[in-house]
């Protein structure tokens, strides 16, 4: 078979790339104003290269002033990981015992449990706001960590995975001996990798950048994840804008950067996610 | 059955609860408790400053007070609004790209990651970036319309007409990339030879498209459909940053009117009332979804 140039196709990729590149005009022209002094940023026809560099300037204002950015992104970091490592754990115990342990009822208990699926967060929202007050946990990170953790998409997922690894398998282990606690944690955890990983990624990013539940259950500014941060730096500081793209792309670029470099891995990801599920 | 076998059934019942439990107790703690909270509250007024013994239950007056609220009606029917016009767009332009991207062009590989960056983007910062992108008077895009010849552009975010319509620009620009790489992989997953014959039987490519890909797709489709129609229901972000539900109450949705009547109003009793007029629409897409699976699945 031989491969020549084919005239649509070259048309049909010119335009594709211009679509591409159009969907991140807003991004470069986010990064281009960050990098300018104030009275350039809304100077027509747009200068995408800024006139007077400015970036360290407008930098040094959203990391070093009164707003701690680099505070926020420890917070980030910390509630992402802690949300992300024990729902990944919570799910997978959750989905081998709706997998591969067998007892009466655990069929319609997991329906029951998958229907709650259904229920809008917002009927949950306010009580879940009431409980952790009374139970202490408001504005706190263990708190928001724990509200975060239990999903129901997260079993479901893993159970998935789970149950298309051959009975047999943890049959002979059975016939070897081995109860379910070294089941679990020998034969069937690593045999479902990549779907923790499946699992752990999308759920890395939705907190990262998920901004209700902390925007509820947090309240002093020391515990603010980026983006409340940016947020509040966005609204205090009015007509700044040079700062306030500076402050975006403080909250954007890091995570972007990331997945460049492991983009196979986030896309495929997302990808057998979407069509196991 | 034998007193051994029961005894082992016994110990298999008290080991698979172990293994849920952890997330029985979440879903005890973080979902039971509060959906029977926010259900005996619905039919309450209560201030939350005021603490547990302003709690009055009024009967059915809050359900009764969603019919004249201006602010509920317009967040319901924006809600349905927002749906049926955002997830249709992205399913139609979300296939369409990713069949082209497929097979059509040079480089696709790139393509894919750039249309996929918005999507990895947190929203409260890429609505920042658009709120002044937007500006009405000085903001770049209406800058460039006036200078292409455009007499009164629109107001975009700050305008009756244009706030909503903005908003789902926004999150479709945002969400396409995900429903385009959801495709790719689906594409991948189908029979090349289908294509072959179709090809040596003379099938133009969009032929191609319409018979062979869109019926073999669907399932994919399908699953993206239920998806797309869950995240519509739960967009917050982009109102919160944006608009605040502005101007007047124009793009305002339920989420966000939930959250501002508990969180800024302290008004506890309508704000779980609210929330369960959102779930009645949400359990009547779910059971529309069902109907259609099951007659999907007979087919």
């Amino acid at each position: 078979m031989k491969k020549k140039l084919n005239p649509t196709k070259i048309v049909l990729t010119v335009i594709f790339w211009a679509i591409g590149l159009t969907m991140l005009v807003p991004l470069i022209w986010m990064i281009s104003t960050a990098c300018k002094v104030e009275a350039d940023v809304f100077n027509f026809p747009i200068q995408w290269i800024p006139p007077r560099w400015n970036l360290e300037e407008n930098m040094k204002e959203v990391w070093g002033g009164t707003y701690n950015f680099g505070l926020y992104y420890l917070n980030s970091i910390k509630v992402t990981i802690g949300a992300t490592v024990l729902q990944v754990f919570v799910s997978a115990l959750g989905a081998y015992g709706f997998s591969k342990v067998h007892f009466k009822g655990r069929d319609k208990i997991f329906l029951a449990y998958l229907a709650t699926m259904m229920i809008p967060p917002q009927v949950t929202i306010v009580s879940q706001f009431i409980i952790t007050r009374e139970i202490g946990l408001y504005n706190s990170h263990t708190g928001l960590v724990l509200m975060l953790a239990f999903s129901v998409y997260g079993v479901f997922l893993l159970r998935q995975a789970m149950l298309a690894i051959p009975e047999s398998l943890s049959e002979s282990a059975k016939i070897d001996g081995a109860g379910h606690v070294t089941i679990f944690f020998q034969i069937i955890l690593p045999m479902v990798k990549p779907s923790l990983a499946t699992l752990a990624t999308l759920k890395f990013v939705w907190t990262w950048n998920d901004y209700q539940t902390p925007l509820v259950f947090l309240n002093s500014r020391e515990l603010y994840t980026i983006q409340l941060g940016m947020k509040q730096f966005a609204s205090e500081s009015g007509s700044y804008y040079s700062l306030i793209m500076a402050a975006a792309v403080s909250a954007i670029l890091p995570l972007i950067i990331v997945f460049l470099f492991c983009q196979r891995f986030v896309v495929d990801g997302i990808a057998t996610g979407a069509v196991k599920g | 059955m034998n007193k051994k076998s029961s005894k082992a059934a016994r110990k298999e019942f008290l080991v698979g609860m172990g293994f849920i439990l952890p997330s029985l107790l979440g879903f005890v703690v973080f979902t039971f408790i509060p959906v029977i909270i926010s259900l005996v509250l619905s039919f309450s007024s209560w201030n939350f400053m005021q603490g547990w013994g302003a709690i009055k239950f009024n009967g059915l007056s809050n359900y009764i007070r969603l019919f004249s609220d201006e602010w509920f009606l317009n967040s319901y029917k924006n809600n349905i609004l927002f749906t049926a016009v955002t997830v249709p767009v992205l399913i139609g332009l979300g296939l369409v790209m990713a069949n082209i991207i497929n097979k059509y062009i040079y480089g696709g590989g790139a393509v894919r990651t750039m249309i996929f960056i918005p999507y990895i983007a947190s929203v409260v910062a890429v609505c920042t970036v658009w709120m002044v992108l937007l500006q009405p008077s000085y903001g770049p895009v209406n800058q460039a319309l006036t200078a292409l010849g455009v007499k009164n552009p629109p107001g975009w975010l700050a305008d009756f007409k244009w706030s909503l319509p903005s908003i789902m620009i926004i999150y479709i620009w945002q969400q396409v990339g995900y429903y385009s790489i959801v495709f790719l992989a689906g594409l991948k997953g189908l029979p090349e030879d289908v294509y072959e014959a179709a090809k040596v039987d003379g099938a133009s490519p969009i032929r191609q498209f319409f018979s062979i890909t869109i019926p073999l797709i669907s399932p994919t489709t399908f699953f993206l459909t239920i998806m797309g129609i869950i995240g519509s229901f739960k967009v917050f972000d982009q109102i919160s940053v944006l608009t605040q539900g502005g101007p007047g109450s124009s793009s305002s949705v339920m989420a966000y009117y939930v959250y501002r009547t508990a969180f800024d109003y302290f008004d506890m009793g309508y704000a779980n009332t609210l929330a369960w007029a959102l779930f009645v629409l949400v359990f009547l897409v779910t059971l529309i979804q069902w109907k259609l699976q099951d007659r999907f699945e007979n087919e």
